[in-house]
């Protein structure tokens, strides 16, 4: 292992131009003659287009065009999809409401776009988007599950009957009814996954770039995965066919799953490009990131856990309702079922569990994927509840948890995942061992002299990364396989490239991606580029969610450097007229054993290039591509523990101790792993102290800006205690299992764990505000 | 939003009276008012230019009286459209009583807004409402009570911004013509709401309406006489 391979704390290499400003974002690029669009978006939240007066704004000074859904439709742009048939469970497929880019006849959320405004300047576009006068007719909103599924709810979708896009299940009822039957205990519990805004620091962005000559088009987007944006574009929306589109995903600043998904604005720009015959320009603001980015979350469960007289567990029911917002986004309908609902075994051995899973409508934001997607709120439903009851039972939740852990491997759950290998009560151990769960009661009494209430909670959580296997995700639904490709270009002079189908927005392949090669030849970092995120670079690729990158796209560049290395044996072979079987490959040399015949793999790169001494019949060039097609899911685990102090007076929480001890597998970069679980937590204890979403009973967006949706910031953490403990995933060649998400999976139940162990209550919603808290403390209602 | 509240204007009922009747001082008294006009006796229409928090925006707004028991009460209702800043409607029910020397005036007012208004503007709305409330009544007792000040001791915007509970009956009965335009001429002007449109919904309170309607309601009186 060299200095910059596998393990090493290798300092980022893209950070210099990220902190110096030279970062290349969508935003950046400018072209001769861009334009530049605003968006006229719906104020109500459920309203009829009754007609659209663009007569006025099209006088302004700059403007080119205002162009309404109408149009859109004239020209055959096709609705926006949703790539994951999820059936019901009495087998009729979901029922979903078309979702045009602009809205050409009905507003079903506030926000909505139903006309832009093409302009000279931003500026220009802005005032001019002003001056189109929308007469809408109002209709009643719905916002809530709850609300939507009442008798006289307004109805969004004709297509969808009560406004349900499907009632699926998963499970054995019949096997779960019967553990429920013969219980000792049984727990139960309302529980709340509230909804959440992304807020990736970069908004979205596109540039479209319609080039009559070539009549082909460009799109710079802020896109977690350009080929799939690419193939959706051309092959559902009717942009362009795809050898006549490109797309690029140049600097991208985070994307937490908001990224994945091909928006309107997107398809808007492009189309108008070639109507107007210019390139455009749209930047979302903060305010309309808010109104159009999907949300995350935002699920209603009623959860009953079964127990025996010893207090392990025989069965799990759950009843989930999933806010889909107003239109069914790219993946959304996945999220709530097989990224939810195939995590309820947790780390547990549950013999039967039986879930339900309903997807409602409402005026509101669509909601899909975002950090962790369906696997934070399986653990925290999970967590809430096995520390619920410990609590009933009288037990250490530590022990309750310990006696129920699945501790042989592979373990087949009752909802479809095969969990390969872990070490469950290794992390359990490191993370008590962290936070000296022995002294906890001194100092809950020494907060207690202080004024403060301590209170101390867990979460062991369990996640499936690495997504996925192409025929097992396609036999569920997928639209698409989820491989990943990769291509290892060798250069004349021995450096390489590696195009990659997976896009960096924050996680930093450039350099991890790059220590694999450094390990494998034995060549430095600098010696590597990494190329992604450009349709007409790279090979077709997947892209980056689901912490797959390691597990799914390092695995591809492992088979490509796998031809590359052998090709690169042969050469060296062959000249220093050695044995293929011979040839070691240590720190940039191609050595022969056993002598002191060596050359420098620069040398080997050349000689297959100048073609002047190969192997007979060997082609010239070193370079090799390669699919990678996952067989399993990876299964990261962990255990998070975190303490609060609660000042009983203004019911403020601090988190004044977190310990997260989380099981990866193999680390190709520590601190860059690191950097991800502290993002992560900060995500998930955001969500359990600070972030709510807050919709009006009318559908207007309350928190649509930094002045009511309240973001976590330094001081509202603590400096994270991180530990690891590590099985290898058998599943792929480097034994990664992922992580990107388990910081905002595992860490929401730990906070209101700790907050409810605190205030010796234990209904508590997210966001814990101060105003619920002191109400809970106090025996109050809380003042919402 | 639901909110309730009087001011005490020092000048005797008649004089009120008779500066409602005087679109100048209306125009004069709603602040950010560019326009003020009437398309009927029981319709007018109105632009306004209104500021709360981050949100600049021209309103245009349209309002209805109905109810109207000339020198004692009415109810006023309308909506205002700001483009992309958002929409406000809503009504509220006025009274006016002789209080000594002065007049005092009464009103209770519901109110909803969207758009960016409501994403922004919200939890400044009451604050705006407030201070337009604040200038409208400083100017219009001005104008129509020759200076005299004293008034509203407790009055003011203060009173203005107590909430009242119940009384949820207030625009009820009047409110579905104004959402419908069809009711009166289309006359003139876009639509009228006075100064401001109404404030916002959801429990979140918002006196821009109020103000507005409050003028709306001064103008409708004038008309009405």
């Amino acid at each position: 292992m060299g200095m910059e391979g596998i393990g090493q704390r290798v300092v980022r290499k893209e950070d210099k131009r990220f902190i110096t400003g030279k970062g290349k974002y969508t935003d950046d690029v400018k072209l001769v003659g861009m334009t530049h669009a605003h968006f006229v978006r719906s104020p109500h939240a459920h309203a009829k287009v009754v007609s659209i007066d663009s007569a006025a704004a099209l006088a302004m000074p700059g403007v080119i065009a205002v162009l309404t859904g109408a149009e859109l439709v004239a020209d055959r742009i096709g609705n926006l999809i949703c790539g994951w048939m999820v059936h019901s469970k009495d087998g009729s497929p979901m029922k979903m409401g078309a979702y045009p880019a602009m809205a050409p006849e009905t507003v079903r959320y506030v926000g909505q776009a139903v006309a832009v405004v093409i302009a000279e300047t931003k500026n220009q576009a802005r005032d001019a988007a002003e001056a189109v006068t929308v007469e809408y007719e109002e209709l009643p909103a719905a916002t809530t599950v709850a609300a939507a599924l009442a008798s006289d709810a307004p109805q969004l979708h004709p297509e969808a009957p009560g406004n349900r896009v499907y009632e699926w299940s998963i499970g054995d009822k019949a096997a779960t009814e019967t553990a429920f039957s013969g219980a000792a205990h049984v727990v139960s519990m309302d529980i709340t996954n509230n909804r959440l805004v992304p807020n990736p620091m970069e908004p979205r962005s596109a540039v479209a770039n319609y080039d009559s000559g070539d009549d082909a088009l460009t799109l710079w987007t802020t896109s977690q995965n350009p080929h799939v944006a690419r193939l959706v574009l051309s092959a559902f929306y009717n942009i362009a066919p795809e050898h006549k589109l490109r797309v690029i995903a140049p600097d991208v600043g985070g994307g937490f799953g908001s990224k994945i998904y091909i928006y309107p604005e997107e398809i808007v720009c492009l189309w108008a490009s070639r109507k107007v015959n210019r390139p455009i320009k749209w930047t979302s603001d903060r305010t309309e990131a808010f109104l159009t980015d999907a949300h995350g979350r935002d699920h209603v469960s009623k959860a009953e856990m079964a127990f025996d007289a010893d207090h392990k567990i025989l069965g799990l029911r759950v009843h989930t309702y999933a806010n889909f917002g107003a239109y069914m986004s790219l993946f959304s309908s996945s999220v709530p079922t097989y990224l939810y609902a195939t995590l309820l075994s947790g780390q547990y051995v549950i013999p039967a569990i039986y879930a339900e899973v309903d997807g409602v409508y409402t005026n509101t934001v669509p909601v899909d994927a975002y950090r962790g997607a369906g696997r934070p709120e399986a653990t925290y439903l999970l967590e809430r509840m096995m520390e619920t009851a410990a609590r009933q039972f009288g037990l250490d939740p530590v022990d309750l948890r310990r006696k129920n852990f699945i501790t042989s491997f592979p373990y087949q759950t009752p909802v479809i995942m095969t969990y390969d290998a872990g070490d469950y009560n290794a992390s359990l151990d490191a993370a008590l061992k962290a936070i000296d769960y022995a002294g906890f009661p001194a100092r809950k009494a020494a907060a207690a002299a202080r004024g403060k209430l301590r209170g101390i909670g867990f979460s062991c959580y369990i996640e499936a990364c690495g997504i996925a296997p192409s025929k097992a995700v396609g036999s569920l639904g997928a639209g698409v396989g989820l491989w990943e490709s990769a291509e290892v270009r060798v250069n004349p002079v021995g450096t390489v490239e590696v195009l990659t189908g997976s896009h960096s927005h924050g996680q930093g392949h450039e350099t991890t991606f790059a220590q694999l090669i450094s390990e494998r030849l034995g060549i430095g970092i600098d010696q590597v580029s990494i190329v992604h995120g450009d349709t007409d670079k790279v090979q077709f690729g997947m892209g980056t969610y689901g912490s797959r990158s390691g597990a799914v796209g390092m695995s591809a560049i492992v088979k490509a450097m796998d031809k590359v290395e052998a090709k690169a044996r042969k050469i060296a072979a062959h000249l220093m007229e050695a044995a293929e079987g011979d040839i070691v490959i240590e720190g940039g040399e191609f050595k022969v054993a056993g002598t002191d015949k060596k050359m420098p793999f620069a040398l080997v790169a050349l000689a297959a290039y100048t073609g002047h001494n190969l192997p007979d019949g060997m082609e010239p060039g070193l370079k090799e591509g390669a699919f990678y097609d996952p067989t399993n899911f990876t299964f990261p685990a962990g255990t998070y523990v975190c303490e609060v102090e609660i000042d009983a007076d203004t019911g403020k929480t601090e988190v004044v101790n977190f310990v997260a001890a989380d099981d990866f597998g193999r680390m190709i970069n520590p601190m860059i792993v690191e950097g991800q679980v502290h993002g992560g937590l900060a995500q998930g204890i955001g969500q359990a102290l600070l972030e709510g979403t807050v919709y009006s009973d009318d559908g207007q967006l309350m928190t649509a800006s930094y002045m009511d949706y309240c973001m976590p910031r330094a001081d509202d953490l603590p400096s994270f205690d991180l530990h690891h403990t590590t099985t290898l995933c058998p599943g792929n060649p480097l034994g990664i299992k992922g992580c990107g998400e388990a910081g905002a999976i595992g860490s929401p139940p730990a906070v209101i764990n700790a907050i409810t162990d605190a205030i010796g209550h234990n209904d508590m919603s997210m966001p814990a505000t101060p105003a619920k808290v002191w109400a809970a403390i106090h025996g109050r209602a809380a003042a919402e | 939003m639901e909110m309730s509240g009087e001011y005490r204007i020092p000048a005797p009922r008649e004089k009120v009276w008779a500066a409602l009747n005087d679109p100048a001082i209306l125009k004069a008294c709603i602040p950010g008012c560019e326009s003020l006009d009437m398309a009927s006796p029981t319709e007018m229409t109105a632009k306004v230019v209104a500021k709360i928090g981050p949100v600049k925006a021209t309103f245009t707004g349209k309002v209805h009286l109905n109810d109207i028991v000339p020198p004692e009460s009415y109810t006023i209702s309308g909506e205002g459209q700001g483009g992309v800043a958002g929409f406000a409607k809503g009504g509220a029910e006025v009274k006016l009583t002789p209080d000594g020397a002065g007049t005092l005036l009464v009103y209770h007012a519901k109110a909803q807004i969207g758009g960016k208004l409501a994403q922004l503007g919200a939890r400044l709305i009451d604050s705006t409402a407030k201070m337009m409330a604040d200038q409208f009544f400083a100017k219009f007792a001005e104008l129509a009570g020759g200076g005299a000040e004293d008034e509203t001791d407790t009055a003011p915007a203060a009173a203005a911004v107590s909430a009242a509970p119940a009384s949820a009956g207030t625009a009820a009965p009047a409110p579905a013509p104004a959402a419908t335009p069809a009711a009166a001429p289309r006359t003139s002007a876009p639509p009228a709401g006075a100064a401001t449109p109404p404030a916002k919904s959801g429990g979140i309170p918002s006196w821009i309406w109020i103000v507005a309607a409050l003028a709306l309601a001064l103008i409708v009186w004038k008309l009405k006489a």
